[in-house]
């Protein structure tokens, strides 16, 4: 029954979450950038830009030079979440991947640096006067969101060990199309029950930063407007 | 709002982070635009019964147009990086002058109408309804962003509130609700041909008598034409540089340059302004006639080149947008960039060496560099990245011996504004602009205390307006601060001109800085 419960969770949330951002993305690709627009220190060649934006979304250059302390909490957040997803790859595949089993201890204790990333940005929100200004309740509730999933997963790992070989067998099952029996812990219970659920609002919550940063006009255009015209299908017709 | 009733803002550090002081600048609106100037920009004439509609429908519209609005609108996650970026918010402590804040004021409403979140959970993301109190908050909060762009720097989405503040002027306009000063000025220029209304008459005569000055000071005719056929470069400046002070200056700077490189070249009536304010409103169609003057300008003249003169936000629309504009320009000589800027134009010639400088001349100066926002963070100069902000120094350094720049998160992309771009140099937001300007002021007491700086120099017209306007409230002369090109005048000696004749060191009278001062 649980089985059952929770593999239609995960159909109905992956399909969210796979429809839902590719139409957000569908829209963001098409819709034109009638002017051009990068922001100083801009680069003159596409080449600049993939470089721009590689040191963006890897290392949080902005941030960086904006407020050492949110990029410390937040890139420290990131990088540790891809560790802990490139580790959870072992629970889909069957063999492990080679590079995967090389990600283990990594991602096994980054969960700790999750924590120390929601704790340190969540303590912003409240403390500072000018962060706690700025934020909705939607605002809190996404890093009670993250924080929950993070927390009932280290339990998972390190207090209550979970019957993880029986989980694995679960997800296997998913991937082919077959319901099986799920563990009833409860620390897995709601890990498992809060993942669906942020997969189910990435689409419509502020996690649409994660495919927006490469549609920000201001970052992905290259400086050469004086050498290539750049003009938008809707002023074109302008001309005519 | 008087200016004297401003208390100015004492800054430990030009970049220092104020208490929130709620509703401080609520209070603060430019004057409306009135029925002739709205009508004379295709613009309702008054609030509209179906205001709300048609202001909805142009989110809409500006959504499915312009990639930035919708990737902005929908990308910012409250880190809180750009709170403390804006020269609004340090100089007024309002916190809807955070530029997160400021986007809110929008995106609540975008959200409450065009998201899933926000129409069935509005409490819960801070999703609002529109309102006439809404619309008035937009009207005070988006006319006090100068759209300098300085916040998006430090966004690490690139988050542009610029782009946020101009759509929310055009949604005004087109309900009805627009300013007096930017749309003023537009009508006039599409009336006449500058944001002064300066008929061709009058600008004639105002050229022969700068002429006149040139060679009663240095003994040497120096032309500055108009409307000559057949010139080879068109030179397009913000009409300021025909009648302001230190503008004017800037522009004996560009003519002697010209005489001394030995080219042809001619403004011209037409198209007798760099400015253009559509940018400032928002329009894509205002800002696309105003540049399609200077087409029309350089094809009836049959120019080879555009040369701009200095003003920030010109340069930005044309280094950045008069190609997309105006373009294709295939008819000008593409050996050269265009258009190109007059500070561009004046290192190669330094470099070739036909201009002989006498540094010295500018003895009595001791200078730092005000990076104009749009030329800092909106475009660029020559062919290296980052020329816009060495281009200018190199100039300055060639023409003057002292020279020391502000500290580095004050200058080039992280640039503090001068508090009165963005179409904001109307007297009546005189409060705004002496508190806007408060980190840059004190980023320059700052050098006057280090390295005895006396000047600043810039290559804005608004800049230099409003500089000439608040520096004396914080305790410098009002013509502390020179246009560029004054400097590279001073310095410049003529061919035929005896060695000392004609020092151009001695100040310019102070000239009253009247109404016509504003509209640059």
């Amino acid at each position: 029954m649980l089985g059952i419960l929770f593999a239609v969770l995960f159909y109905v949330a992956t399909l969210v979450l796979v429809i839902g951002v590719a139409a957000r993305i569908w829209r963001f690709a098409r819709i034109p950038a009638p002017l051009k627009v990068p922001i100083a220190p801009a680069p003159k060649t596409s080449g600049g830009v993939v470089l721009r934006m590689f040191r963006e979304v890897v290392f949080f250059e902005s941030l960086f030079k904006s407020n050492k302390w949110i990029w410390l909490f937040g890139w420290t957040f990131h990088m540790s979440m891809w560790l802990v997803l490139m580790r959870h790859l072992r629970y889909f595949t069957q063999p492990v991947w080679g590079w995967v089993e090389v990600v283990q201890p990594f991602g096994t204790y980054a969960a700790f640096g999750m924590i120390f990333g929601i704790a340190g940005l969540w303590g912003r929100r409240i403390v500072v006067e000018r962060i706690r200004y700025i934020s909705s309740p939607s605002d809190h509730l996404m890093l009670a969101l993250l924080g929950g999933i993070v927390f009932t997963g280290a339990m998972t790992r390190f207090v209550a060990h979970t019957d993880i070989v029986a989980v694995k067998v679960f997800m296997l099952g998913l991937l082919r199309l077959k319901v099986g029996p799920l563990p009833s812990d409860p620390f897995l219970l709601v890990h498992l029950f809060l993942v669906a659920a942020l997969m189910i609002v990435f689409p419509v919550s502020k996690l649409l930063h994660a495919p927006g940063v490469f549609f920000s006009p201001s970052r992905n255009q290259t400086d050469n407007a004086r050498k290539k015209r750049h003009l938008a299908p809707w002023a074109a017709k302008m001309e005519s | 709002m008087a200016a004297q009733d401003t208390d100015i803002p004492q800054l430990a550090h030009p970049l220092e982070i104020p208490r929130l002081k709620c509703g401080a600048m609520a209070e603060s609106a430019p004057y409306a635009a009135s029925r002739e100037h709205q009508e004379g920009l295709g613009f309702p004439g008054e609030l509209l019964p179906d205001w709300k509609e048609r202001a909805l429908a142009k989110m809409e519209e500006l959504a499915k147009r312009n990639r930035a609005f919708q990737v902005y609108l929908d990308t910012c996650v409250k880190c809180g990086a750009c709170t403390d970026k804006c020269h609004y918010f340090i100089g007024t402590g309002d916190p809807k002058n955070m530029p997160v804040a400021r986007q809110d004021l929008l995106r609540s409403v975008y959200r409450r109408y065009f998201t899933f979140a926000g129409k069935y959970f509005p409490k819960l993301v801070g999703a609002r309804d529109l309102t006439e109190e809404v619309l008035d908050e937009w009207y005070s909060y988006y006319h006090q962003c100068s759209q300098c762009r300085r916040c998006s720097v430090f966004c690490p989405f690139g988050i542009d509130t610029a782009e946020i503040s101009m759509a929310a002027r055009e949604i005004m306009d087109v309900v009805g609700k627009g300013q007096k000063y930017c749309n003023e000025i537009i009508g006039k220029v599409h009336d006449i041909g500058n944001n002064l209304g300066l008929q061709e008459k009058a600008l004639r005569a105002t050229l022969e008598d700068l002429e006149e000055d040139i060679e009663e000071d240095t003994g040497i005719s120096v032309r500055i034409p108009v409307d000559e056929k057949g010139a080879d470069i068109l030179l397009v400046t913000p009409s300021a540089d025909f009648f302001a002070e230190p503008h004017i200056e800037g522009l004996l700077g560009y003519a002697k340059v010209f005489h001394e490189a030995g080219v042809s070249w001619t403004i011209s009536s037409y198209a007798s302004e760099a400015a253009n304010f559509g940018l400032f409103i928002g329009s894509y169609e205002n800002m696309r006639d105003v540049s399609l003057r200077i087409r029309k300008a350089a094809k009836d003249l049959g120019v080879k080149r555009i040369i701009f003169g200095e003003c920030g936000h010109a340069w930005r629309v044309a280094y950045s947008y008069l190609n997309t504009l105006a373009g294709p320009w295939d008819f000008l000589d593409q050996g050269y960039p265009i258009p190109q800027h007059i500070l561009e134009f004046t290192w190669d010639e330094i470099q070739k060496g036909s201009l002989t400088l006498d540094k010295s001349r500018n003895d009595h100066i001791r200078l730092t560099f005000h990076d104009s926002c749009n030329v800092a963070r909106a475009s660029g100069m020559g062919d290296e990245e980052g020329g816009q902000f060495e281009i200018p120094r190199n100039v300055i350094k060639a023409v003057c011996n002292h020279f020391h720049d502000m500290p580095r998160d004050t200058i080039k992309e992280a640039t503090l504004c001068c508090g009165g771009g963005g179409g904001l140099l109307t007297d009546e937001l005189m409060d705004l602009r002496v508190k806007g300007a408060s980190p840059r002021m004190t980023a320059l007491k700052e050098v006057t205390e280090e390295h005895g700086v006396t000047h600043l120099a810039a290559i804005c017209a608004i800049c230099k307006t409003q500089f000439s306007k608040v520096m004396p409230k914080f305790g410098y002369d009002m013509d502390s601060v020179l246009s560029v090109h004054q400097l590279v005048s001073n310095a410049i000696v003529l061919s035929g001109q005896d060695a000392g004749e004609g020092d151009g060191s001695e100040t310019p009278e102070n000239a009253p800085n009247d109404a016509i001062g504003e509209e640059v």
